[in-house]
């Protein structure tokens, strides 16, 4: 009975958990249809890459996985959510195929400059962006929602006039090798990896995470002690900004075009549930990064699971928020004292009898 | 009204009369507030009743609201209203007037609200937000709404905290006034004078057990103390001051000229190390305003600031933590603590800020740190891992103490650091004070107790009005000396 109250207390204990029920999901519909039961867990290799359901939610879960570092980050400075990061994505697409193509032509076979040039000026224009957010929010004092909203519906429209209003094609193959694969491994897992351990490794080695979670809490307090909040809150939407460029690479690189209008569509929205199924609080403070990590995987199985079912994308959407209230009720302050209740009600049966 | 047997404490039996004022008395962690608490319906309790007058039967509250609903109000020590309410908002929250079509009736609120404050005497202007006035008045504000809540039993948390004597004095008398009205009044405090001044009985806890239950004649003082304590009363004089030898010459603060518009006008202060310098004033005549100017938490505007011989420029609290310097700031739960963060990271924090963020302090040492400072100071906490909010008010002042101390700071401005905390700790944190003097360090001690600056500094500021009116030291130290200087019209300078 301890060892449960004991592994139920843990962080990671609901975002895990939910991640399980999802996974179970996909078990009882494998059993039910006749197919092995562990269908979902199942990779095999075909036409020399891995392939399988849980690699596909791995792959497709690669762009909310790295938005969902930076949004975990200025959610816990500044209590807000960057609703621009989807729009940043694309940004750095129209940038990064503009650099590549030249300006005002639409389809190219061959780099006008080095690819690298072409990531960098995208990853920086991303950059750029974030520390546009950060300044409005951190040195004047805009609500992170209103100040985000900004390049949220700005930045398709920038992105646009940086293509000349066309989709700009990169038809080259070390282009789509970002969205593709490295041997049998698909890129964007491994980007999304090496996103992930970048930042724990950060977080792990410098007291990063104490200043971000010591300005989300109190700022004032924060201030006093020695931490210039302004600048943490910046830094946190400029690296944000940096993620959100990374996603877009990986979501550009994947269509080798830089449609502005779809890149990176409605996938802030994702980010931020990540964030809240991994059990951060949007309220700012403490956070878990491997929790945020978990949940934009989650979040993804849900979506890959419902089209396994055979729901149209059309009608996913309805099936996705019947999930993700189920989660978000689980992980409820209400509910969980509800189980506690009911487990202490349980242990005194079970020393009565 | 009884109620025999709170568990969370332990078999705690406590009795208020009608027009009574009961203080309730007790060390940090004895369990006042956990009883309040479970009086008011915060916390559950999981043996014992309640008996209300005129309700019958045991009384069970579900929340605050409930327990207001049957006639119990509590004012907390730190000021639960919304700041960005305006106060006739926060005065009627939840019970607003309404218009007949059921929106609210600002003007009958505002009226009534004016009407509340010009009874109390109090200058407010009630269209005005809340967070526009000082912690004192937004304290007697609390309270306002308290009273005019119909209260049969008013519950008084460490409300004089944050109140100078005049507005303590204003206060006693709307509490005699409600008291004669047959209001029961339990008012919680660590001023021992305010208990004599205005109480009638005293229940005394410590440790989450009853002591007794005393009616004020038979309880002196030094009784009192020991019946807290639970130990003959260690004497505060003990701490009195030696002298002034440790006093250097040398001066570790030089500022000629400072201010920062709208707090302090500009001044000239000089600190020399190894000295204690109180400043003194009542509330809002710039004291803790003129220590931020010096450690840089408002920005320095006008003159010149040098610090151990060399001119320094302070931008931010950072600066001026590199320089040597630390403040423990008065308002503890707005500019003190971290919250969320644990008793070990809330006392590295400003360690690490001093570090810089790619400088991370390796848990090892942070743990060794915390521990060493928990033996130290004897903060009363689970763990090191414990979140700092879950410690009592007096343990999380001990705890930015410790903040402090880590840094190994040569000056320090302890903007009331006893403040809500109970004797024992507020003499340990006295004697610490004079301890750290001893070490060469300078300190800049701000305390609404006079009483405690005698014991503790070599030399006081006065301030008025948001200027500094003079110094005094020596044989002027005495309190009828500081009372004429606060009060003005003396020849101090």
């Amino acid at each position: 009975m301890n060892k449960i109250k004991n592994i139920t207390k843990m962080q990671l204990f609901l975002p895990i958990f939910s991640m399980i029920l999802v996974m179970c999901i996909n078990v009882i519909y494998d059993i039910a249809n006749g197919n092995a039961a562990l269908n979902f867990f199942y990779i095999t290799i075909k036409n020399g890459v891995l392939f399988g359901r849980l690699i596909d939610v791995l792959n497709r879960g690669s762009e909310v996985a790295i938005l969902a570092i930076g949004m975990t980050l200025v959610v816990s400075s500044s209590a807000g959510t960057d609703i621009s990061v989807g729009s940043v994505m694309s940004l750095y697409g129209g940038m990064c195929c503009m650099v590549l193509a030249g300006y005002g032509v639409t389809n190219v076979s061959e780099y006008k400059q080095p690819l690298i040039v072409g990531i960098l000026a995208g990853l920086l224009l991303a950059c750029v962006c974030g520390l546009f957010n950060g300044f409005l929010i951190a040195y004047m004092n805009i609500q992170p929602m209103v100040a985000t909203l900004i390049l949220w519906s700005a930045g398709r429209a920038i992105g646009l006039l940086l293509c000349n209003s066309n989709i700009v094609y990169v038809r080259v193959e070390s282009f789509q090798k970002i969205g593709g694969y490295v041997g049998f491994l698909p890129t964007p897992i491994l980007v999304a990896a090496i996103c992930v351990a970048v930042a724990s490794i950060v977080l792990r080695f410098t007291a990063l995470g104490t200043y971000i979670q010591s300005v989300g809490i109190n700022k004032k307090a924060s201030r006093i002690s020695g931490f210039n909040s302004a600048v943490i809150i910046l830094l946190t939407y400029v690296i944000c900004g940096l993620f959100a460029g990374l996603a877009g690479m990986v979501a550009t690189s994947r269509i080798y075009s830089a449609d502005t209008n779809n890149i990176g569509l409605n996938m802030e929205m994702d980010a931020i549930l990540a964030v809240a199924l991994g059990g951060n609080s949007l309220g700012g403070g403490k956070f878990n990064l491997a929790g945020s990590i978990i949940g934009a995987y989650t979040i993804q199985a849900i979506t890959t699971t419902l089209y396994a079912l055979g729901v149209s994308s059309a009608q996913a959407p309805v099936f996705k928020a019947i999930v993700v209230i189920m989660i978000v009720v689980i992980q409820s302050a209400p509910f969980k004292d509800f189980l506690k209740k009911f487990t202490a009600k349980k242990s005194t049966k079970e020393v009565a009898a | 009204m009884s109620f025999p047997g709170v568990k969370a404490l332990e078999d705690v039996d406590f009795t208020l009369k009608k027009g009574e004022i009961r203080a309730l008395m007790g060390e940090n962690g004895a369990g006042k507030s956990t009883l309040i608490k479970c009086l008011t319906g915060v916390n559950k309790f999981q043996a014992g009743e309640i008996y209300l007058d005129g309700i019958e039967g045991p009384i069970v509250n579900k929340d605050t609201m409930d327990a207001q609903h049957k006639g119990i109000s509590t004012v907390y020590q730190e000021v639960n209203l919304c700041p960005n309410l305006s106060v006739a908002e926060n005065l009627f929250i939840g019970r607003e007037p309404m218009t007949k079509i059921g929106t609210v009736n600002r003007k009958e609120m505002n009226r009534r609200a004016a009407e509340l404050m010009s009874n109390l005497e109090l200058d407010v202007d009630v269209t005005k937000n809340l967070e526009e006035y000082s912690l004192a008045l937004q304290q007697m504000i609390a309270i306002a709404r308290a009273v005019d809540m119909d209260s049969k039993v008013l519950i008084l948390d460490e409300p004089t905290s944050s109140l100078d004597d005049h507005e303590v004095e204003k206060l006693f008398n709307m509490m005699r006034n409600l008291k004669s009205q047959g209001v029961g009044i339990i008012f919680v405090t660590h001023f021992l004078e305010q208990v004599y001044a205005v109480c009638d009985g005293i229940t005394v806890l410590r440790n989450g057990m009853l002591v007794g239950e005393y009616e004020i004649e038979d309880l002196p003082r030094v009784k009192l103390v020991a019946a807290m304590m639970g130990k003959d009363f260690d004497d505060l004089s003990a701490i009195k001051k030696e002298g002034d030898d440790q006093v250097s010459d040398e001066l570790f603060i030089e500022a000629k000229g400072c201010s920062h518009a709208g707090t302090i006008k500009p001044f000239d202060l000089d600190i020399h190390k190894g000295e204690v310098i109180g400043l003194t004033g009542l509330l809002g005549s710039g004291r803790s305003e003129l220590a931020r100017v010096i450690y840089g938490a408002d920005k320095n505007q006008t003159g010149t600031l040098k610090v151990d011989g060399k001119e320094a420029h302070i931008n931010q609290p950072l600066d001026a933590m590199k320089l040597g310097m630390g403040l423990l700031p008065d308002d503890r739960k707005a500019e003190g603590i971290i919250g969320d963060l644990s008793v070990r990271e809330n006392i590295i924090l400003a360690l690490q800020a001093k570090a810089g963020p790619l400088n991370k302090i390796p848990y090892k040492k942070q743990c060794e740190i915390a521990d060493q400072f928990i033996e130290l100071l004897q903060i009363k906490t689970a763990s090191r891992e414990t979140l700092i909010k879950q410690l009592s008010g007096g343990n999380q002042q001990k705890v930015i103490l410790a903040r402090w101390l880590a840094t190994n700071p040569d000056f320090l401005v302890l903007d009331e650091p006893t403040r809500g905390i109970d004797i024992g700790t507020k003499t340990e944190i006295q004697k610490l004070v004079v301890k750290l003097a001893e070490e060469g360090k300078s300190i800049i001690f701000i305390s609404s107790e006079i009483e405690e600056m005698l014991r503790t500094c070599n030399r006081m500021a006065v301030l008025r009005d948001g200027q500094k009116v003079g110094e005094i030291s020596g044989n002027e130290m005495t309190q009828e000396g500081i009372m004429k200087a606060i009060a003005g019209g003396g020849s101090d300078e």
